[in-house]
């Protein structure tokens, strides 16, 4: 069979777009994100500085962005492990992507406030 | 879907694509089994970074106050333990290798000529390269005191 068929049309083909794009798009964070880390070796000073750029209030709510990415392609990626290894996977696969998108959901109400606390103490004070 | 044969698969130019039915040319890619442990160790390594990952964004995102407390000095009470080394070694190492196999497969689907493949692919594990060795050097020689 080749390779793609199983994901393809409906929820299968939305959920392998937004598969990938997300993918793509942790894969670039990774890249940053080993640099910024790499200026501990330069400097606290340095390393701290940039961190700041971390707490800054727009770049909190795309850290929200990227938590959101991310949950999304862990989730998904579970369910594709699942389609493929076990046997009942592929029947399931629907239901499957809407358990993904309902946890998806749930783990995103979830952790509004802790990721943006940083923000939103800033905001509304104290 | 308004195709006539549903889930039939689309093949675009310069993609990997199926030889003619006993052709003499074998394809180059089932002469090695490369294809069917990259494929496997996406999803193990998937696994593993499900832990990895989401671990590593609780204790940075939500514990603790979150992003407010990071810092040089966070950093260096973090790295003073070989778990939290090891931890982030092997995800730094999982992540990546999983990403730049991703990645690898994407420019298959998408970049047509064989030239733009290879200067793809060249940049991709270039940059591999670089977070691999960047990433690696610094957990091991982190210096808490770097400062003084
Ligand atoms: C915005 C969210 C994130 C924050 C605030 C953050 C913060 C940090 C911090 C403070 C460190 C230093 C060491 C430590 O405390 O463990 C670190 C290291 C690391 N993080 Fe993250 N992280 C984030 C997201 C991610 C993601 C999504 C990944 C994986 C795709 C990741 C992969 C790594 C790796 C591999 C290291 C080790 C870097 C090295 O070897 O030099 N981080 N992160
Ligand atoms: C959090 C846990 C993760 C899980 C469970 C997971 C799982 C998967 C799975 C099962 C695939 C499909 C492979 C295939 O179709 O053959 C995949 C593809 C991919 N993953 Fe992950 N992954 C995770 C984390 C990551 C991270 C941290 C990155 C970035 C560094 C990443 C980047 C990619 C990319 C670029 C692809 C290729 C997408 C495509 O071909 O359409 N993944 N992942």
């Amino acid at each position: 069979m080749p390779a793609g068929t199983l994901y393809r049309g409906r929820e299968g083909m939305w959920s392998w777009v937004a598969h990938r794009v997300t993918g793509v798009l942790i894969f670039f964070f990774l890249f940053a994100h080993v640099l910024d880390t790499a200026l501990v070796r330069v400097s606290p000073e340095a390393y701290d500085q940039t961190i700041d750029i971390y707490k800054n209030p727009v770049v909190n709510i795309m850290e929200y962005g990227l938590v959101g990415a991310i949950l999304f392609h862990a989730l998904n990626g579970l369910r594709i492990i699942a389609v493929d290894f076990w046997e009942k996977g592929p029947r399931y696969q629907k239901q499957m992507f809407w358990a993904v998108c309902g946890t998806w959901v749930v783990l995103m109400l979830g952790s509004f406030y802790w990721v943006l606390e940083h923000t939103l103490r800033q905001i509304f004070g104290s | 879907m308004s195709s006539t044969i549903e889930n039939a698969p689309k093949i675009y130019g310069g993609g990997p694509s199926i030889e003619a039915p006993r052709s003499k040319r074998s394809p180059r890619s089932t002469k090695t089994n490369f294809e069917l442990y990259s494929w496997l160790f996406m999803r193990l390594s998937g696994i593993l970074l499900v832990v990895l990952v989401l671990g590593h964004l609780i204790i940075q995102l939500v514990i603790d106050g979150g992003v407010s407390r990071i810092g040089f000095a966070f950093v260096a009470g973090r790295w003073a333990s070989p778990f939290w080394q090891t931890w982030d070694l092997i995800m730094l190492w999982l992540a990546e290798l999983h990403g730049v196999n991703g990645l690898r497969t994407i420019i298959n689907d998408y970049a047509e000529r064989d030239q733009s493949r290879f200067w793809l692919k060249t940049l991709l594990y270039a940059s591999a390269l670089i977070v691999l060795f960047t990433g690696t050097l610094v957990i091991f020689t982190f210096d808490p005191n770097i400062g003084q």
